[in-house]
């Protein structure tokens, strides 16, 4: 078959040629570099897998130093801000109803007098659940937070009552990341959704815009090859996908302080074939789209589950096997372990590697469809 | 005889229509050979198909030598096509998309090929502007110099004309009289019966079928048409009133002068007869025009298919 041979001169004819056309088009320039700073700041400021400063609402029925600890005690974690303090369980309840507190803690009446005789009081802890990843880590709080509240209450003919420290230690180091900063984990997860989305969607017009305005008969006309046209609007696209990672990078190193513990030679050599095989994906479908609509359809039909299943946003091992065998398909779920590995962690090529060969595969088959669906003739 | 295009059969279905219905067409090395039909008859799917844009669903042959069902790629290095729609890059400039051309085909000294190419079209002081901002007839002259820049042997010119003005259309014409005497062979589909005329045989397609085929007094000759000319100022309001009388087959204006036409000599003498005593009516027989036929092989198909 010689469809597949190579010639220099006409890929060079296509690049310049695409180059140009990049150049002029000016409206997708600027959105291939405003969006990344975009959603950069956007997903970098907004996200907080670990909220703090939760709106508390504390009905007391019991006023004394107990519960005047206790509220000290939740007022002084980060966790919780006590927006009202009331008498009335049912106003709490209301304002957890019309969600002008996510918690509502209750002291019932009696608590000292049932604390001091050992009576073991409840403490009652009324969470907003509807998105029970809001206000999990705050709950999980509470527990030892009252503890030590009233440690220094329970004191003298009272100490019988404090809580026994365990008989033994648990000792958590919160590795990588000790302090859970949330930018940490989706700043490097970004640079993978950044990519996915830009460099798909600029590749899955490439053909499909030719198509579009008619000037896909003439090249077909001429004889240039599928290999060459395909890696003549590749090759700009690659440039374009490493100038918007080394601006993600930039700005997760200065503005959001990510560190940046492993080796940037290894980040560039994996995000170049990130890249690579995201353009595979954009080449395959813009052989397939009929015009830029659908283009632009399947290119979201792809990033949904970039999004959803690669472990960007929820835990990867937390969904369900089906899912995680999607996420595993998916080159971004693979970056997105090597990324964060290489920054957070500090991971070397022996680390990265069981991620690394997932992606060459992948890209492989990509190319391979692309390759055989480029149709050759306008039927 | 050693032919440029030699295909038999040719044949392209879109879903149930048949858009192309088994098309032989043969042209010597070196001739220009007019492409005629109505449109939506198949002429550009034809044309496609010869330089392997579509595959065909029957058919066999060459172009230039090569079988055109699996050797389009040697095909289009030495075939200039010509779309009937502006296909080269709006938004590159004229001399970008000469240079485009000259690099895809590998051409040497581009740059000197470029400028030449420039100098004859007239374009070189607006070689910087953009190809979209031309305007229509400058775009099919510019596409037109883009596709005979890697000097084929074979053009496929589908309506090079449509929309360049007359002058324009002479000059092009001597220049495809030039090529061919140079022994460039010539396909070209236009809806003009003046440039029809100047091309050495005609191929007329409708509905998918070629109908006829051949050098144009000859297709004229082979209509069997016998038409006479109503001059004078009158002429023109009896179009309605002929139409349809004994062997009138078709009315058509030329002009001021009307063409009536029909097979049956005696009986389109006896309808004319009663106006030949108006003396404001020259009433004579002439040789039927290429349109005269172009119409009767229209109207024929039309009735056929009907
Ligand atoms: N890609 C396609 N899909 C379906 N039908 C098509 C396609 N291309 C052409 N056709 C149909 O095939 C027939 C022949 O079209 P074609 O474009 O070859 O006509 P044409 O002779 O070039 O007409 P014109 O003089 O208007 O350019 C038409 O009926 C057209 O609707
Ligand atoms: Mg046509």
């Amino acid at each position: 078959m010689n469809g597949y041979r190579f010639t220099l001169h006409r890929f060079f004819a296509v690049l310049i040629k695409e180059m140009i056309q990049m150049r002029r088009d000016r409206m997708t320039l600027g959105l291939l570099i405003g969006i990344p700073v975009m959603q950069l700041f956007i997903f970098g400021y907004a996200i907080n897998m670990v909220p703090r400063h939760l709106a508390t609402v504390v009905s007391v029925a019991d006023p004394g130093p107990f519960s005047n600890s206790i509220v000290a005690a939740l007022n002084n974690s980060s966790y919780f801000d006590i927006v009202k303090a009331t008498n009335s369980p049912a106003e709490a309840r209301r304002m957890l109803a019309r969600g002008d507190a996510s918690f509502a803690i209750e002291i019932p009446a009696n608590f000292s007098r049932d604390l001091i005789r050992g009576a073991k009081p409840n403490l009652l802890v009324e969470a907003d659940a509807t998105d029970p990843a809001a206000g999990s880590y705050a709950i999980a709080a509470i527990p030892n937070l009252a503890v030590t509240a009233l440690r220094d209450d329970l004191v003298g003919p009272l100490a019988p009552l404090a809580a026994k420290p365990a008989a033994f230690n648990v000792a958590v180091h919160n590795l990588y990341n000790p302090e859970n900063i949330t930018q940490y984990n989706i700043v490097p997860g970004l640079l993978g959704v950044i990519l996915t989305l830009t460099m798909v969607l600029a590749t899955a017009i490439a053909l499909t815009r030719e198509r579009e305005r008619g000037t896909y008969e003439n090249l077909l006309a001429m004889p240039t090859r599928p290999v060459e046209i395909m890696v003549g609007k590749i090759t700009p696209n690659i440039f374009v996908g490493a100038f918007q990672a080394m601006l993600i990078l930039l700005l997760a190193r200065f503005v959001f302080h990510v560190p940046f513990i492993g080796s940037l030679g290894l980040l560039a050599a994996t995000s170049a074939l990130f890249i690579t095989a995201l353009l595979g994906v954009g080449y395959t479908i813009s052989t397939v789209a009929r015009n830029q609509m659908q283009a632009m359809q399947m290119t979201f039909f792809f990033l949904l589950p970039s999004i959803m299943l690669s472990g960007f946003i929820f835990p990867f091992r937390g969904m369900p096997g089906w899912a995680q065998v999607i996420g595993e398909v998916l080159p971004i779920t693979h970056f997105l372990r090597i990324v964060r590995g290489i920054l957070l962690k500090g991971n070397g090529t022996f680390e990265v590697w069981p991620d690394i060969w997932p992606m060459i595969l992948f890209l492989f088959a990509a190319g391979t469809v692309a390759i055989t669906r480029f149709r050759r003739t306008l039927d | 005889m050693e032919y440029a295009i030699n295909v038999r059969g040719l044949t392209k279905r879109f879903g149930k229509k048949v858009a192309v219905n088994n098309v032989d067409i043969a042209v010597p090395e070196g001739e220009v050979w007019g492409f005629l039909g109505p449109n939506g008859s198949g002429k550009t799917t034809t044309i496609r198909m010869l330089c392997g844009l579509l595959s065909a669903d029957a058919g066999e042959g060459t172009c230039l030598g090569y079988d055109f069902r699996t050797q389009s790629e040697a095909i289009k290095r030495e075939t200039g096509y010509m779309t009937q729609k502006f296909s080269f890059w709006e938004d590159l400039s004229i001399r970008e998309n000469l240079e485009f051309v000259a690099r895809v085909y590998g051409l040497p000294k581009k740059r000197q090929l470029v400028d030449d190419t420039l100098e004859k079209l007239g374009l070189v002081s607006r070689q910087r502007q953009l190809a979209g901002e031309l305007s229509g007839g400058w775009k099919q002259r510019m596409a037109l110099a883009a596709c005979m820049l890697h000097s084929p042997r074979l053009l496929l010119l589908d309506e090079p004309t449509a929309g360049v003005d007359p002058k324009a259309r002479r000059d092009f014409w001597d220049e495809i009289h030039k090529l061919s005497s140079q022994g460039i062979t010539v396909l070209v589909s236009t809806h003009y019966m003046d440039e029809a005329e100047r091309c050495d045989q005609i191929v007329f397609i409708s509905y998918g079928d070629k109908v006829a085929q051949g050098p144009v007094l000859k297709i004229i000759e082979q209509s069997g048409l016998i038409t006479f000319t109503l001059e004078g100022d009158r002429a023109r309001a009896l179009a309605d009133e002929l139409r349809g009388k004994p062997g009138v087959e078709f009315v058509a204006f030329f002009g001021a002068m009307l063409h009536v036409s029909g097979y049956n000599r005696a009986l389109l003498e006896a309808t004319l007869a009663p106006y030949r005593g108006d003396p404001s009516l020259k009433i004579s027989e002439t040789h039927p025009s290429l349109e005269d036929v172009f119409i009767q092989l229209q109207d024929r198909a039309t009735r056929g298919a009907a």
